[in-house]
C-alpha cells in the first residue's frame, strides 16, 4: 500500500508539472465537447439548387418558392437550359438540378399528370441522398396541395388514403445533439484515457527511468497499478466535467437513467481502456511508436463504434469489428442510460462484455510487460 | 561478492555476440573496473548482473544470489547507476532521492551518513528539477540515489562518460571513500587513464576478456620495450615509420608516437636515426618509455587479432 501511495504521489506530481499535458487532459476535451456537436450535424442545410424553368408559369413559380421557403435549399441558379444548370454542378456551385418542362402548368391542369426531372451531384453522398429526399418530399406536398385545389373534395371522398405519422421516442424533437453529445463524451474519455496511459508508460521506457525502477524491489503489479490508478481517476474526472458542465449546462441533457449505474459501467470500461493503453505501451519503445499505434486503433474505435453511422447498416465483417470494439458498448450504454433511462437489466450483457474486455486486455498487457528481457 | 561463470549473451537470435564466455570474480570491498571501448559488452555484463537481462549461457551470482533465480533479492540489495541518466527529470533533487529511499523501504535520514559527502554538494539545489542540473550534478544525484539503500554491491556503468575532467577526478575520489566503507564497486569505463584507479581491472574487447589483473601487474606483464618518438613533421614521421621494416607497432599517443620493434640489436637505433634524417626529419626526440594500460590494451588487441 505504501509503495502504491508513493507511486501515485509521484505520478500526480509529474502530471501536474507537465505544462503541455495538463491542458490536454482538462481543457481540450471540454472545448471539443462544446465545439464538435455543433459541427457534427446530421441535418443537411444550405443545399444549393439550380432550377431550369422551361415553363415560366404560375405553378412553376409556386413550386420554386415552396422549395426555397423550406429553409433547406438555396436557389443559386435560375437558368433556361439544362447545360447551363449542369455547368453549375460541374463548378461545384450547385448540388441539385431541377428541370421543369415547358407546358408544365398546362399539362398538369389538362392531363392531370406531369413529370419533373431531378439531377443530383452524388460526390457528397449524404448531401445528395438527403437533398434528393427533401426535394421529393417538397414536390409531393406541392402535388397534394394542387390536388386539393383542382379536385372537388366532395367527389374525392371515396379514395382511401393511408397517412403515416411517426412519433420519436426518447428524443421527441429529434434533437441530434441529444444523440451525439453522449457519444462524443464517450469518445473523449476513450481518447484521454487510452493515449495518456500508453504514452506515460512508454515515456518511462524512453527516458530510461524504467531501467532504474526495475532494479528496485518494486513489484510489477505495483508499478502497473501506480500507472493505471491516476488515469482512471482522470478519466472519471473528465467524464464528470463533460456530463455535468457541458451536457447538462450547455446542451441541457439530463440523464434519464441511474447515474450510479452509468458510473459503475464507466469504472469497468476505464479499466478495460487503460488495459488497452498498457498493452500498446508494452509493444512500443518510444512515444512516437506508441502514439502511432494508439492513433491507429482509436481511429478504428471511433469510426466503427456507431457514433456517426449505425452499426446495423454495416456489412457483416464490419459488424464483427464493431462488436470487438469496446467503445461500441460504452456509446450504446451512454445513449441507453442517458436518453432512454435503461436499467441494469437492459445493459447487463454490456457489463459482462466490458468486464471480459477488461480482463483480456489487462491480462495480455501484464503477461507482455516483462521485467527481464 | 560477484562471480561470473562462462556468461554468454547474444542478440539478434544469436547472430551478434555481446558477451562471449566471460568469467571473473570480484571480492568483497574491491573496486573492480571493466575497461574497454564502446560496444565491448560492458553494459551487457552489467545488465546481466543487475538482473535486467537474462544470460543465454553460464551463471552468475551477486552476493551469493543467483541472477536468474534470486533476482528479487538482488534487486533489493544492489545499487545500479545506468550509463544514461535515468532519474525522473521532472522531479526535484530531493523528490528523486526521497522516492528511491522509500521504494527501498528506508529514509534519507537513515542512510544519510553514506551519502552525506556527495549530497552536501547538491543540497543547495535540492528544490531544483533534475533536468535543470549540470552533467556533473546529475551524476552525483544518480550516485546518491543508487546509494540511498546502503547497497552491498554498486554497479556503475560508465559513470564518467561526458563529465568534465574535474568532476571525473572528484567522482573517483568519492568511489575510493565508498570502498573504504566496505561497498563492493564494479565500474565500467572507456577511459584507460581511469583504469589505474581501480584495484583490479578486466580489459574487455568484443565481448571477450583479454586480461584480468591489477593495473600494475597488467603493465608489468607488457613484454618488449616501448619507445616514444617525435619530430618536427609528425604526419610524415608516422608514414615513414610504418614503411620501416623493423617496425612492430606504431601509433599516436599524445604528442608522441609509441613504437615497438621486431628486432632490437645494438645498431637499430642508429639505423633508424639515419633513415629518418635522410627523409628530412629534424628535432627528433627518441627514448624509451614506460608502458601504460592503454599500451597494454593496444598490444592485447593486436595480438588477439
Amino acid at each position: 500500500m505504501r509503495t502504491i501511495r508513493l507511486l501515485l504521489e509521484k505520478e500526480f506530481r509529474q502530471i501536474f508539472r507537465n505544462k503541455a499535458l495538463l491542458p490536454m487532459i482538462f481543457v481540450m476535451p471540454l472545448i471539443q465537447l462544446v465545439v464538435l456537436p455543433l459541427a457534427a450535424d446530421y441535418e443537411v442545410k444550405n443545399i444549393s439548387i439550380s432550377v431550369v424553368d422551361h415553363d415560366h408559369s404560375t405553378y412553376s413559380h409556386k413550386l420554386i418558392s415552396s422549395i426555397t421557403s423550406s429553409g433547406y435549399f438555396k436557389l443559386i441558379g435560375y437558368t433556361n437550359s439544362y447545360p447551363e444548370a449542369i455547368h453549375l454542378v460541374e463548378l461545384d456551385k450547385a448540388d441539385l438540378v431541377l428541370e421543369v418542362p415547358s407546358g408544365f402548368e398546362k399539362n398538369l391542369v389538362r392531363e392531370n399528370e406531369q413529370k419533373l426531372f431531378i439531377a443530383v451531384n452524388a460526390i457528397n453522398g449524404v448531401k445528395a441522398s438527403l437533398g434528393g429526399a427533401y426535394l421529393n418530399k417538397i414536390i409531393a406536398n406541392f402535388n397534394a396541395d394542387i390536388r386539393l385545389q383542382l379536385i372537388q373534395p366532395s367527389r374525392n371522398n371515396a379514395t382511401p388514403v393511408i397517412e403515416v405519422v411517426s412519433s420519436n421516442w426518447f428524443n421527441p424533437f429529434m434533437n441530434y445533439k441529444f444523440f451525439i453529445v453522449p457519444g462524443i463524451l464517450a469518445i473523449l474519455v476513450t481518447m484521454v484515457g487510452g493515449y495518456m496511459c500508453a504514452l506515460n508508460i512508454v515515456k518511462e521506457k524512453e527516458i530510461g527511468t524504467i531501467e532504474q525502477i526495475n532494479v528496485t524491489p518494486i513489484k510489477k503489479i505495483h508499478f502497473i497499478l501506480g500507472k493505471l490508478i491516476p488515469f482512471w481517476i482522470i478519466g472519471i474526472f473528465v467524464f464528470t466535467v463533460g456530463l455535468v458542465v457541458v451536457s447538462r449546462l450547455i446542451y441541457g441533457i439530463v440523464p434519464m437513467g441511474n447515474i450510479v449505474l452509468l458510473y459503475s459501467f464507466l469504472s469497468i470500461y476505464l479499466v478495460a481502456l487503460l488495459g488497452f493503453g498498457l498493452l500498446v505501451s508494452t509493444y512500443s519503445e518510444t512515444q512516437q511508436q506508441a502514439i502511432s499505434v494508439a492513433f491507429f486503433f482509436v481511429m478504428i474505435f471511433i469510426l466503427m463504434s456507431g457514433l456517426f453511422t449505425s452499426i446495423d447498416s454495416m456489412p457483416g465483417w464490419a459488424k464483427i469489428i464493431a462488436q470487438l470494439n469496446p467503445v461500441t458498448y460504452f456509446i450504446e450504454v451512454m445513449r441507453m442510460i442517458v436518453l432512454k433511462g435503461s436499467s441494469f437489466k437492459d445493459i447487463k450483457w454490456h457489463f459482462v462484455i466490458v468486464t471480459i474486455f477488461a480482463f483480456v486486455l489487462n491480462g495480455w498487457a501484464i503477461l507482455n510487460y516483462k521485467k527481464t528481457t | 561478492m560477484v562471480i561470473l561463470n562462462n556468461i554468454t549473451k547474444t542478440y539478434n537470435k544469436g547472430n551478434t555476440i555481446a558477451v562471449d564466455d566471460v568469467s571473473f570474480s570480484v571480492g568483497k570491498g574491491e573496486l573492480f573496473g571493466l575497461i574497454g571501448p564502446d560496444g565491448a559488452g560492458k553494459t551487457s555484463i552489467f545488465r546481466v548482473l543487475t538482473t535486467l537481462l537474462l544470460p543465454d549461457g553460464g551463471s552468475a551470482t551477486v552476493d551469493g544470489c543467483d541472477v536468474v533465480i534470486d533476482y528479487k533479492k538482488i534487486r533489493s540489495q544492489v545499487g545500479y547507476m545506468p550509463g544514461k541518466f535515468s532519474l525522473y527529470q521532472d522531479l526535484t533533487v530531493e523528490e528523486n532521492l526521497n522516492f528511491f529511499a522509500t521504494i527501498f523501504n528506508t529514509t534519507i535520514k537513515e542512510n544519510y551518513e553514506l551519502i552525506k559527502e556527495i549530497y552536501v554538494q547538491i543540497e543547495p539545489f535540492k528544490n531544483r528539477r533534475a533536468e535543470k542540473l549540470s552533467g556533473g550534478m546529475k551524476q552525483k544525484l544518480a550516485l546518491c540515489c543508487a546509494l540511498i539503500h546502503k547497497p552491498t554491491v554498486l554497479f556503475l556503468d560508465e559513470p564518467t562518460t561526458g563529465v568534465d575532467a574535474v568532476s571525473r577526478k572528484e567522482f573517483w575520489e568519492m568511489l575510493k571513500r565508498l570502498k573504504e566503507q566496505g561497498i563492493t564497486i564494479l565500474v565500467s569505463t572507456p577511459y584507460m587513464d581511469e583504469a589505474t584507479l581501480c584495484d583490479r581491472i578486466a580489459l574487455i574487447q568484443t565481448g571477450k576478456i583479454m586480461s584480468i589483473d591489477t593495473p600494475n601487474n597488467i603493465v608489468k606483464a607488457y613484454s618488449g620495450t616501448l619507445y616514444k618518438i617525435k619530430s618536427d613533421m609528425m604526419n610524415k614521421l608516422s608514414n615513414d615509420l610504418h614503411s620501416y621494416e623493423n617496425m612492430l607497432s606504431c601509433y599516436a599517443f599524445g604528442e608522441y608516437l609509441h613504437l615497438s620493434f621486431k628486432n632490437e640489436n645494438e645498431h637499430f637505433e642508429k639505423e633508424l636515426m639515419n633513415i629518418l634524417k635522410e627523409k628530412g626529419h629534424q628535432q627528433i626526440e627518441f627514448e624509451r618509455t614506460i608502458p601504460t594500460i592503454e599500451d597494454c590494451f593496444i598490444k592485447l588487441m593486436s595480438s588477439s587479432g
